[in-house]
């Protein structure tokens, strides 16, 4: 591969060709703050928090989407540069709640971290603030534009992840919007309920509904695990508070799905804590089940499966295994059954 | 699979889908399908369903249900008449070669248009772009396998990926894209009648005994029974007992009548299960399951890379399913002893060469695909390079076979089955936020049928067929054909397996799901005092 030399911070470094500014820093471990940019997505170029200061340009150009080149000298901290993001914050936090002390997404806010980087307390700007009703109409995500930033990551994960190109930017100026078509809400919309939407917004202005009020984020402990529903095998984390699952997270490296989920993975866990799970064995009485203990249960099925494979012989048994169950389950069964019933007849439903 | 599921994104010129609803069933799949058929690859959809992918598709063939191979066989046909199959590939990887010629021969455009309802431009231009690109993938899933001619239908898929050398490379192959999410595994794991893990033939002596040595048994030799065969069996009074776990046979297996006698008859259920489903009504003892947060262990997606799942939460239960197996045996007489589960899954591979390499250190950050012999092994992201499991490909030509039952005079509909994007079978109902969005069937019927009947979306019908019937409301709308209707099988109020055909493949014994013959009925709406 082909590589440039350039000078970042007084270091020279050396980069493949064509790999923009922002890339070329984080290859050698220097974070540009950014805001539009998002490594899955298409590069935007629209929040100009990822200026940089470049040795003969007059303008400080977005990083993420100019290109290193030959000799090319950069300055990522310099005075001009820290001033301008300064400014980009203070006007975007002009006009956004600055309620984050109650703010879901506290803690794993980009907004907030670059405020708190560059020392952005207040805005010196005043004027007219948004008033959107939040978008609560949906079981599954919750939408208050009055968090949004317009950084557009939502329109394009929408778009270039799911394909499912159900976001765009309505009208102009300080009205201008990232939302549905005819501005509708969610439910009402073509949303497929992926969350990718949500997954990569950088405020709180799309958050998991599960999560809200739940906890703060760094009280959040992950458990990354795989996808109980169909055979693509996505991978994300559980969401854990206080020993229980509030909501699912995209696990960037995630070796199928990377942050990409469907509304089953993403949405669907809730059905562990539905009231309807069984807690405890339970065994017919008189056509009624009643409640029993773990050994009374185990001491009528030895009772019953022994008896009958003595008295009918090993293949009057059968079992059916899961095509839902862990590897380490199915393994289990197919040697009960074959070791203990003495019979091959064990199978899974779904011979797909 | 054969091959990755990231080819599709980074190697794959073009996909040709045969009857797989990609972003409903294996939606991140189906999205990256869509993502590529974008950024320029070909995309050729054939399904008798306007399903979503239709819209990127270069090509839809809205061929009629069942008419599966009569396609194959005709696209086949034209590839050998104009010399377009990899001769090289033919001559050096397959057997068998002159009977599919000879099968083939007998599908001409012309007939096949007739049978498919495919025009026979069509059939050309697929034909030649599916034989003339260089990196080409074929998906299907139940739509391929739900049929009596399942078995038949893989293997024409085989057999067409063969004749123009579309395996064995990356961007090619043939994918059989999993249902549930450990089908794979559950079929690696020897849940299977005539096999331990790792697919190791229980007929053979030599295998038997590295089992038996194992588990300090004898075992039997004799092939165990398939799924609908145990459910017949149960019928006749040969299987008296069963154990049943984590499955619902009565909402998803065909012609659910039959299995609910079925069950009826046995002397002694026992059901494992998260709910008190359709299936665990019949138990005589229930035990209680816990979900995949409450457990450690691991799955095998449908590219044979097996994950981990880890424990979030303690059990709900009290335990995990892997504890209540091993101490029922224990109980039984058989003891388990495992103090993990990666002790179960580490004397599983000891047993099993092709997965021999895997173990959860390796799994801790990472995932691997199998065959993965050793330890230092990198797993196998596709399979049949160079040459196949068993030597030279073999060419299995198949002729037409009608579905076991079609519309007629009586029952004039066709209806056909599948899933929807927001359930999963059976465990995404008791999920409340999807519940409460997609709370209730919605059969599908073309606008023309719709109004012969009167009917409009959200009403209610009686769907009747030779073996049972549901209510169902409708919803009208062109993604079917007409004389179709269409229904998912996710919701306990509407059984439609109640109406599914019990004709099987002989093979596999998977039900013609696809295809049976109904007829539908108005509901006539109760006046509103
Ligand atoms: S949830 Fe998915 S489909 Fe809906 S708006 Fe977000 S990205 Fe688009
Ligand atoms: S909703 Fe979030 S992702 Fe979308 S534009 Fe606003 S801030 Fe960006
Ligand atoms: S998130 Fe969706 S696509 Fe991924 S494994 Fe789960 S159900 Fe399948």
């Amino acid at each position: 591969m082909q590589r440039v030399k350039f000078t970042i911070n007084g270091k020279e470094v050396e980069v493949p060709v064509g790999s923009t500014i922002l890339q070329a820093a984080e290859m050698v471990g220097i974070d540009i703050p950014r805001l539009c940019y998002d490594p899955d997505l298409s590069p935007l170029g629209a929040c100009r928090l990822c200026v940089v200061e470049v040795k003969g340009n007059r303008l400080l150009p977005a990083s993420c989407v100019t290109p290193v080149t030959e000799g090319m000298e950069v300055q990522t901290e310099s005075p001009a540069v820290i001033e301008a993001r300064k400014t980009i914050l203070e006007l975007l936090i002009a006009n956004h709640p600055l309620d984050c002390m109650t703010c879901d997404k506290m803690g794993d806010c980009r907004l907030a971290d670059y405020c708190y980087r560059y020392n952005v307390k207040e805005s010196p700007f005043t004027g007219d603030q948004h008033d959107y009703a939040i978008d609560d109409s949906n079981p599954f995500i919750i939408r208050d534009l009055n968090k949004c930033i317009l950084c557009g990551a939502c329109v394009r994960a929408c778009e270039e992840m799911t394909g499912q190109d159900n976001l765009s930017y309505l009208y102009r100026g300080f009205d201008r919007k990232a939302t549905t078509a005819a501005d509708v809400p969610y439910i009402e919309s073509d949303c497929v309920f992926c969350g990718q939407c949500v997954a990569v917004c950088p405020t709180g202005a799309l958050i998991e509904k599960s999560m809200s009020g739940q906890a703060r984020r760094w009280d959040i402990d992950k458990v990354r695990t795989t996808c109980p529903f169909c055979g693509t095998g996505c991978n994300f984390d559980l969401a854990v508070k206080d020993g229980k699952v509030i909501g699912v997270l995209s696990a960037e490296d995630a070796p199928v799905n990377g942050r990409m989920l469907c509304v089953k993975g993403r949405f669907g866990w809730d059905f562990i804590y539905n009231e309807r799970r069984l807690t405890t064995p339970l065994i017919k009485k008189n056509g009624q089940f009643v409640e029993a203990s773990w050994d009374e249960a185990y001491d009528l099925i030895a009772e019953k499966l022994n008896g009958i494979k003595d008295q009918y012989g090993p293949d009057s048994f059968a079992a059916l295994s899961s095509a839902r169950c862990t590897n380490e389950e199915n393994y289990l069964v197919q040697k009960f059954t074959r070791a203990h019933m003495g019979t091959n007849n064990v199978d899974h439903c779904a011979r797909t | 699979m054969t091959n990755p599921i990231s080819e599709i994104t980074d190697e794959t010129e073009l996909m040709l889908l045969i009857g797989t609803n990609a972003t409903e069933a294996h939606p991140i799949i189906g999205y990256k399908m869509r993502q590529a058929a974008r950024r320029g690859a070909k995309m050729i959809v054939c399904d008798p369903r306007r399903i979503d992918l239709v819209d990127e598709a270069d090509y839809w063939l809205q061929l009629k249900p069942g008419t599966d191979i009569p396609l194959l066989n005709g696209l086949m046909h034209i590839i050998i008449k104009e010399g377009l199959e990899d001769k090289n590939f033919v001559a050096e990887r397959t057997e068998n070669y002159e009977a599919l010629k000879e099968t083939v021969q007998n599908y001409p455009p012309e007939y096949v248009s007739e049978l498919t309802g495919i025009s026979v431009e069509d059939l050309y231009a697929v034909a030649r772009l599916y034989a003339n690109t260089d990196k080409a993938m074929i998906f299907y899933t139940l739509g391929i396998t739900e049929h009596i001619c399942g078995t038949r239908n893989v293997m024409s898929i085989a057999n067409l990926a063969m004749l123009t050398g579309h395996l064995g490379r990356p961007g090619t192959g043939v994918c059989p894209m999993r249902g549930q999410n450990n089908v794979q595994g559950a079929c690696d794991m020897g849940a299977l009648p005539n096999v331990y893990p790792g697919y190791q033939a229980v007929t053979n002596d030599e295998i038997r005994q590295k089992f038996e040595q194992s588990w300090g048994v004898s075992l039997p030799a004799k092939v165990g029974l398939k799924i609908p065969e145990m459910f017949e069996a149960a019928h006749e009074g040969k299987v008296k007992a069963m154990y049943i776990l984590g499955e619902n046979p009565v909402l998803t297996d065909p012609n659910s009548n039959h299995i609910r006698a079925a069950l009826e008859k046995l002397d002694f259920l026992v059901v494992q299960e998260l709910f008190l489903s359709e299936t665990a009504e019949y138990a005589d003892v229930i035990l209680p399951a816990a979900s995949f947060a409450e457990c450690n262990g691991t799955f095998t997606n449908t590219e044979r890379r097996v994950q981990r799942v880890r424990q979030a939460i303690e059990p709900i239960p009290g335990q995990a399913n892997w504890q209540t197996i091993c101490q029922m045996s224990t109980k039984l007489g058989y003891p388990m002893e495992y103090e993990h589960p990666s002790d179960i899954w580490n004397e599983m591979a000891s047993l099993t060469p092709s997965m021999a390499g895997i173990n959860y250190q390796r799994l801790e950050n990472s995932s691997l695909q199998w065959p993965c012999p050793t330890e230092d092994h990198p797993g196998t992201p596709y399979l049949h390079k160079g040459k196949f499991t068993r030597g030279l490909g073999l060419f299995q030509p198949s002729d037409h076979i009608p579905a076991g039952e079609m519309p007629d005079k009586e029952y004039p509909f066709l209806l056909s089955t599948g899933r929807i994007l927001f359930h999963y079978n059976v465990t995404t109902p008791y999920s409340e936020g999807i519940a409460s969005v997609w709370d209730k069937e919605m059969a599908e019927i073309h606008p023309e049928d719709a109004e012969k009947l009167g009917l409009v979306t959200g009403q209610q019908v009686k769907i009747q067929s030779r073996r049972g019937e549901v209510i169902s409301a409708v919803k009208v709308t062109d993604r079917v054909q007409p004389g179709m209707v269409w229904m998912s099988f996710h919701y306990a109020a509407t059984p439609t397996n109640a109406l599914t055909s019990d004709a099987l493949d002989p093979v596999t014994g998977t039900g013609e799901y696809k295809v049976c013959a109904v007829r539908i009925e108005k509901i006539p709406e109760v006046a509103h005092a």
